[in-house]
């Protein structure tokens, strides 16, 4: 395939369109702080208020840092789902892979003062959240692996993806229902998402995490692109199906679990940007995809972030409906267009 | 062409099929370099499983398969991609893929951990879109091409492998008659110019006759391998079909219908 040369002005556009995206993001919020103060707080002098400058360096860089990895993690999930399941609509949601961390989340913060008490929960505190969701995560892309390999149907899977969701969802009904009122509040907030809020030692896991994901998506780079042309040819080039598709699930899970873990289960943008993505880059090469769909799932969390945030007003809108309100018409709209969605 | 006499491929009592179910037993031949073989018989009777099992897709049941002096399973994956390559009934899985992009990937195995092409495999690439007269095509879509199009693209790719064992399962389906002779004529030329040992299976019997160098029917029985004209002699064609319904005419070679 063809190197990444041809591409390098989109790629400097779309790093210019990050830094823009993220000063933006960085310069509204609940209080109105003007641009030229921002800009000169982020170059190190001291604001005019001091407040702005905590609010700027302890609110919304780590802010506008999370949408970062939050929106390129969880979109190059997706591009990973999309070509190890062979399937344009695969992505967190869609295989029920949130459905799990959010499963995981709510067995912890509502199941465990059910069964164990609240003890073991505050002794590990931050991790153990990240951990359950993780491990939530983890287990339904296991199963729908392990069924992926017994259907070779690609609607089949996705029906058994949703069945999923709505089992994990059913599940965490009845938790609900027996759960206190403070437990359910816990889970609730955690599910409408959100990147700010996160302590130093969250966001340094967190890009752990990212970093780990993006790790090993590079190193099956070669793999993803003759998964393109299905597993038995690229069996046929030398790759070992196995090791491979092994490595690809682990980044997958590590980058949809840990993220959705920190920030909630967030909708839309792993189904959504690879497709985005595609219609800016026009190859399959996945040297030129990964990068990519990264800075573009990081341009459009941090402006979906934007919105959530409301400019100049103490509300704050759950992040996850934002990025379903800016995401579904997307897809519909892909499909509308090209009556068939291709990956 | 003295390398004629060397084997490449070979199998001995070889038996295929899954598990206890055994499909096609007692399947034998031999094939040198440059030779284009076809795989005939009735639906069912074991084609694609007996390719599936070459290939390495699947395991055998009993009996040997040898691939330049060694046994199929002693081949590494790695090694094995620089051996043999396949042609298979599925389409790519993205179709979102370019002409050149699709052939390219046929390097895999020769390139580094990021598949990065060098001069030789860009070189490779261009002899593949040459040979199969994809120039033009090189910066189309695979969604966008037809049936003998794709058919093409993917005989390509295989060629850009650069192995000297080549498989394809029905590579003449969905195709009209012109494209399966020009499909089947490539490969005989790819055979004969480059020394390539193709195998593949068909239903089109007489174009086989008249193209192949060597075939072999399964027929579920004897599974009789040989050249065409020994095939047509010893009137193994005959009993590939019930005589009620087709016949077999030896002096055309071809399949009339039973008035």
């Amino acid at each position: 395939m063809q190197g990444t040369a041809p591409y390098r002005l989109s790629f400097v556009l779309l790093g210019i369109a990050l830094v823009l995206a993220w000063l933006l993001n960085i310069s509204s919020g609940s209080v109105n702080i003007p641009f030229s103060e921002v800009v000169s707080i982020l170059s190190g002098t001291a604001a005019q208020v001091d407040t702005w400058n905590y609010i700027i360096w302890d609110f919304r860089v780590p802010k506008a840092f999370t949408s970062i990895l939050v929106g390129g993690g969880l979109s190059l999930s997706g591009l990973l789902m999309q070509t190890l399941f062979r399937n344009p609509l695969a992505g967190p949601f869609v295989l029920g892979i949130s459905s799990g961390a959010s499963l995981g989340a709510a067995l912890l913060l509502m199941g465990t003062s059910l069964f164990v008490g609240m003890g073991s929960l505050s002794f590990l505190g931050d991790v153990s959240l990240a951990l359950a969701a993780s491990i939530g995560s983890f287990l339904v892309l296991a199963v729908v692996m392990v069924v992926a390999q017994r259907v070779k149907d690609t609607m089949a899977l996705l029906i058994i993806g949703l069945m999923f969701g709505s089992i994990t969802s059913a599940i965490v009904s009845v938790l609900a229902y027996f759960s206190s009122a403070e437990n359910l509040q816990r889970f609730i907030f955690w599910s409408f998402g959100s990147v700010g809020n996160l302590s130093p030692q969250q966001i340094l896991l967190l890009t752990g995490i990212v970093l780990m994901g993006i790790l090993l998506s590079i190193i099956s780079l070669k793999p993803l692109n003759a998964f393109l042309l299905g597993e038995r040819y690229a069996q046929s080039l030398g790759v070992s199906l196995k090791r491979s598709r092994f490595i690809i699930i682990i980044a997958t899970g590590l980058l949809a679990g840990g993220i959705t873990a920190f920030a909630g289960p967030i909708a839309f943008v792993g189904l959504a940007v690879p497709h985005l993505t595609r219609q800016l880059f026009d190859t399959m090469e996945h040297k030129v995809l990964v990068p990519a769909v990264f800075l573009y799932g990081s341009i459009l969390m941090l402006l979906c972030d934007m919105i959530a945030q409301w400019p100049n007003s103490a509300n704050v809108l759950p992040i996850n409906a934002i990025t379903s309100l800016v995401g579904a018409p997307v897809v519909i709209w892909l499909l509308v267009r090209k009556r068939k969605m291709l990956f | 062409m003295e390398n004629k006499s060397k084997t490449i491929l070979s199998t001995k009592n070889l038996s295929i099929g899954y598990g206890s179910k055994i499909v096609a037993k007692d399947i034998h031949f031999v094939l040198e370099p440059g030779v284009l073989c076809g795989i005939v018989g009735v639906n069912g009777i074991g084609k694609s499983t007996l390719l599936r099992t070459l290939g390495r897709f699947q395991p055998k049941l009993s009996g040997s398969i040898q691939l330049e002096g060694k046994n199929v399973e002693d081949h590494s994956p790695s090694g094995l991609s620089k051996k043999l390559s396949v042609v298979l009934t599925e389409p790519p899985a993205s179709k979102n893929l370019t002409v050149g992009e699709l052939i390219a990937l046929g390097r895999q195995p020769y390139t580094n951990w990021l598949g990065t092409l060098s001069p030789e495999d860009q070189k490779q690439v261009q002899n593949s879109l040459d040979a199969f007269l994809l120039n033009e095509l090189k910066h189309r879509k695979c969604h966008e091409l037809s049936d003998g199009q794709l058919q093409r693209v993917l005989i390509a790719r295989a060629m850009a492998q650069d192995t000297p064992v080549i498989i394809l399962d029905e590579p003449t389906t969905h195709l009209d008659l012109y494209h399966k002779v020009q499909i089947l004529k490539m490969l005989q030329q790819l055979a004969h110019d480059q020394q390539k040992t193709i195998l593949f299976s068909t239903h089109e019997i007489d174009l086989a006759i008249q193209l192949c160098d060597k075939i072999l029917i399964l027929d579920g029985d004897t599974n009789p391998f040989g050249d065409p004209c020994e095939l047509i002699e010893q009137k193994h064609f005959e009993r590939l079909f019930p005589m009620e319904m087709v016949q077999f005419d030896a002096k055309t070679g071809s399949f009339k219908i039973t008035k």
